[in-house]
């Protein structure tokens, strides 16, 4: 263990990598506590799988593997998956969850053909597309962890100014609306956030895991705390705290996955903080239960000989 | 200055609100609407007098919530307009407050009550900024004229119907509005809730505020309210509630669908629903 | 048989049962759950592998039915916590289940002959070259006689269950008060995708299966008010993307799964844009003329309610439009003759637009009373 903490501290390839683990923890964990307080929890997974195509047309209009370039048209094409699942939604009677099943599923359809085309293309720039799909952790460089830091950053920097706005929007629209807050242009803003958020976590864990960092961490942070601040803070916590721990774990032996080891380590803090969260964790409810139950007990009194009532 | 304006201003020094113009606090002038082109509304006019407590009452899909939303913006309507102290809404929502609906929150939202509350302030904080300690001072003493100050740190899922009931209102008054628009704030709430919302009201109006409420318990109409708008899709009739709630203009809103026991002077409306199950509503009124 | 031909029947009984079960699922807006099982079985399929290699499809049947089942028995035990609503819930558990399952296959990838590029594109084009053999007798390809056996069952279970099936989704209030189980019947349904999820998973992978369970029933559902058609028509869909999936993947030389997903996607985009009974553009232009009909009787019944005749600005103030709008109704109206404009300042109705307006009175004044 003494060798790891070295290693993570000195070790360029695991600090990079755990660096850009927590990165994507913090921010995962800040957008997903709007999300599933929205109930959108599963925008998320749609977003990320249909930011696939994007990463491939990216790179095949710049035959680059510039990370900056790849999120960039990973953000445009899910930005359009969350425009159509809009579309769906608003103007046919297709439901919220059809719309976001068809978005990701085509979409991600559309990613694996243009990633066979560029295979068979035999460019040789092309293997590392693949690590899109269930991500790659351990091959994020330096350049990589400085473009999702700034992506994190900016996001977090507008969660933080508009804190107030996003809070109030979460909770009741309508009466947002009503207090003059341009609420259809708030609701794009923060569906752009959690783009930025799903778009920070493709390398590192794929499309088809991202949906967790959106969702576990968050659900984790909610049975702790009855604060919607410290909620967004436990959160953030969790969601680094998972990102580190996947990949230290990932580094001790070989043929470890970073992505899942991280979802794994998520769904442990969750179901911990399930059973012990202090706010709504199950063993502190029924202890809270038991105890109010015996207080109720020993608080009624002796039949008093003139009962009035309370 | 009443003696409660008196007291209201001195206690809670809600001087940030300019006076609205001279001008009817709503005025709705032919308002039409429609869903698609299932129309709901149907050339509703009325003007509501400055200081009173007015209750808007029809059935089911009478349009209620609709004039609602128009009236705040929310909804354009087809034809016609509704004008708050002579303005449109946009430009006059500082001095309109709203409660909402109760079920229309998700109440298992991570905050507390005072937090709630003090959201009715973020319209004057204006973009950015936090609440600080003077927002904080003032919600408390909103949460403290509904009587429930010792709530103010309870996660609101926590509270009663009743007491979320009272924090929306308490929410609505740190708004510190002179026209109160509320939706059903006496559904599905106890008695000693129902009493405390009627004593604010009483208190409000005593205090010059206008509130408007849209109310479905035709039993208390007559107790409860000034003035009264049926509505029926379009408006049945409007005005004080000893001219306008008659047996006639209840039967007119709500057509077919009511059956009248009469027993003393009181009469009483069996109210078929939707889907053909009777509930009982008595009426104490004046119409006989 | 040809190659061909094998791959397209394997693709077809892939999407017949697909169709079927997910116009279901869509209907009972439990889209999601489809997703969730679909990668949520992959452990099982790993672990199936993993404990009984010898045993073949079989066990990896049972093993992901076992994991599909688990995922639904999971996502409501954690919703009925009520600490986590049920969309947390249902995403929680998938990745949690396909995170451990690509994990197992990363770790144990030497011992189970199963690749992650196995798990996302499935191995249809192989489909030809695996046969079933029993001793040393071939009996055809493996992938027909499984995904052959799943299609029967699913069209036994919807054929005996279909009035269940239909009365759970559309009530399930009533459907319990006259006995019918909807639990029981909910859990056949998950059970059921499990099933056919894991068929599929061999062909077209585990998150494409999705596009089949999802897609076709939702272009279906824009074009149909009637289940029984709703379901033809999301079959159709489904063997037209595994027809039309096969061709463009034939000729781009891309990913067979793929590139159905992808049919299946732009025959959503048609029925999206162009149903006249649910499409946008229909949607848009029944709008437009609703609009525009609106407006014209609003002005009218506003013109009789004044005396038939007015100046526009009276008619303005009435309406409390602004100008392009009236005019915009104005020319509307009297174009069709309703209206005349004698002098500029002047709008008088013909009787033709009395009649209109008196008609329009009384359709569009709102009548809750004869509604209740």
């Amino acid at each position: 263990m003494g060798g790891l903490l070295r290693d993570l501290l000195f070790d360029y390839t695991l600090r990079n990598v755990a660096l850009g683990c927590a990165i994507l923890g913090v921010t995962g964990g800040v957008l997903g506590s709007f999300a599933i307080l929205r109930r959108q929890g599963l925008l998320g997974d749609a977003l990320a799988h249909a930011a696939l195509p994007g990463v491939c047309v990216a790179f095949i209009l710049t035959g680059a593997k510039t990370p900056a370039v790849l999120l960039l048209g990973a953000a445009v094409s899910a930005w359009l998956g969350a425009l159509l699942i809009l579309a769906i939604v608003r103007g046919t009677r297709i439901k919220q969850d059809a719309a976001l099943g068809i978005v990701l599923s085509t979409f991600f359809g559309a990613g694996v053909v243009l990633l066979t085309a560029i295979a068979r293309s035999g460019n040789a720039g092309q293997s590392g597309l693949d690590a899109f799909i269930f991500g790659q952790a351990a091959t994020l460089i330096w350049r990589d962890v400085a473009t999702m830091g700034l992506l994190a950053l900016a996001a977090l920097g507008v969660v933080a100014l508009l804190f107030k706005e996003l809070k109030l929007l979460t909770f009741d629209p309508a009466f947002a609306a009503t207090l003059g807050y341009p609420v259809g242009a708030l609701n794009v803003l923060l569906t752009t956030l959690i783009v930025v958020a799903v778009v920070i976590g493709l390398q590192a864990v794929g499309v088809v895991l991202m949906a967790a960092l959106l969702i576990t961490p968050a659900a984790a942070a909610r049975q702790w705390t009855d604060r919607f601040a410290a909620m967004i803070g436990l959160a953030a916590l969790f969601g680094a705290a998972s990102g580190v721990a996947g990949a230290l774990l990932s580094a001790t032996g070989a043929n470890l996955p970073t992505g899942p080891l991280i979802i794994l380590v998520a769904t442990a803090i969750l179901l911990l903080s399930l059973l012990f969260g202090t706010s709504r964790g199950v063993v502190w409810s029924r202890i809270r239960d038991r105890r109010s139950r015996r207080a109720a007990l020993a608080a009624v009194p002796p039949p008093p000989p003139n009962s009035g009532g309370s | 200055m009443t003696t409660t304006e008196a007291t209201l201003t001195e206690r809670r020094s809600f001087r940030d609100t300019p006076a609205p113009p001279d001008a009817a606090p709503l005025d709705v002038r032919g308002v039409t609407a429609a869903y698609r082109d299932q129309p709901v509304l149907w050339d509703v006019s009325f003007t509501v007098p400055p200081g009173q407590l007015v209750g808007i009452v029809g059935p089911n899909g009478a349009g209620k919530t609709t004039l609602l939303k128009i009236v705040m913006g929310l909804m354009r309507p087809a034809a016609g307009q509704a004008l708050i102290y002579g303005q449109p809404f946009a430009q006059a929502r500082r001095w309109v407050g709203y409660v909402p609906q109760r079920g229309s929150v998700d109440w298992d939202f991570p905050t507390d009550a005072l937090d709630v509350v003090q959201m009715g302030r973020y319209g004057r904080l204006g973009w950015f900024r936090r609440p600080g300690a003077e927002e904080r001072r003032r919600a408390l003493a909103c949460l403290e004229q509904l009587g429930i100050a010792h709530l103010a740190g309870r996660q609101i899922s926590q509270l009663s119907g009743g007491q979320q009931q009272r924090v929306f209102l308490a929410r609505a008054l740190a708004q510190d509005a002179r026209l109160y628009l509320m939706d059903e704030p006496f559904a599905g709430v106890d008695f000693k809730t129902e009493q405390a919302i009627l004593a604010l009201l009483r208190e409000l109006r005593a205090a010059g505020r206008t509130v408007i409420v849209v109310h479905h318990d035709l039993e208390t109409v007559g107790d409860y309210f000034d003035r009264v708008v049926l509505l029926n899709g379009r408006l049945v009739a409007e005005g004080p509630v000893g001219e306008v709630f008659t047996r006639e203009n209840v039967a007119a809103a709500y057509g077919g669908s009511v059956a009248f026991l009469s027993d003393e002077g009181m009469w009483g409306v069996v109210v078929a629903d939707m889907d053909g199950a009777a509930r009982s509503e008595r009426a104490a009124a004046n119409g006989g | 048989m040809s190659a061909d031909l094998v791959i397209i029947l394997t693709a077809i009984l892939v999407a017949v049962p697909c169709a079927l079960l997910g116009s279901f699922l869509v209907l009972r807006q439990m889209a999601m759950m489809g997703d969730a099982i679909s990668h949520a079985v992959l452990p099982g399929i790993v672990i199936a592998f993993f404990l009984s290699e010898s045993l073949g499809p079989l066990a990896s049947l049972l093993g992901a039915t076992v994991f599909g089942l688990l995922t639904t028995v999971l996502v409501q035990a954690l919703s009925d916590t009520r600490r986590v609503k049920e969309d947390s819930a249902i995403g929680i558990v998938f990745t949690a289940l396909f995170a451990l399952g690509v994990f197992l296959v990363s770790k144990f990838a030497r011992d189970v002959h199963l690749d992650l590029q196995h798990v996302l594109y499935g191995e249809i084009a192989y489909a030809p070259l695996n046969p079933l053999l029993v001793g040393d007798f071939d009996l055809g390809p493996r992938s027909l006689w499984t995904l052959g056996i799943v299609t029967a069952l699913v069209l036994v279970l919807v054929g005996l269950l279909y009035k269940e099936l239909k009365l759970t989704t559309f009530d399930p209030g009533l459907a319990a008060a006259l006995g019918f189980a909807p639990a029981t019947v909910h859990y056949l349904l998950m059970g059921a995708v499990s099933f056919t999820t894991v068929g599929a998973f061999d062909s077209v992978g585990a998150i494409l299966v999705v596009a089949f369970l999802i897609v076709p029933p939702a272009t279906a559902y824009l074009l149909t008010e009637r289940l029984s058609r709703m379901l033809l028509l999301a079959v159709a869909a489904g063997v037209g993307s595994a027809v039309g999936g096969y061709a463009l993947a034939y000729s781009l030389n891309v990913t067979i799964a793929g590139a159905m997903a992808v049919v299946a996607g732009l025959l959503f985009l048609l029925a999206l844009l162009c149903s006249p009974s649910h499409g946008l553009l229909a949607h848009l232009a029944r709008q437009r003329r609703n609009g525009h009909d609106f407006a014209r009787d609003l002005l009218l019944a506003r013109l009789a309610g004044l005396g038939g005749h007015a100046t526009p600005q009276a008619l303005a103030a009435g309406l409390g439009w602004e100008g392009a709008r009236l005019d915009r109704a104005l020319q509307h109206a009297r174009h069709g003759g309703w209206i005349d404009r004698p002098r500029e300042g002047e709008v008088l109705l013909t009787e033709k637009g009395r009649e209109a307006a008196h008609r329009a009175t009384g359709r569009l004044r709102p009548a809750a009373v004869g509604r209740v």
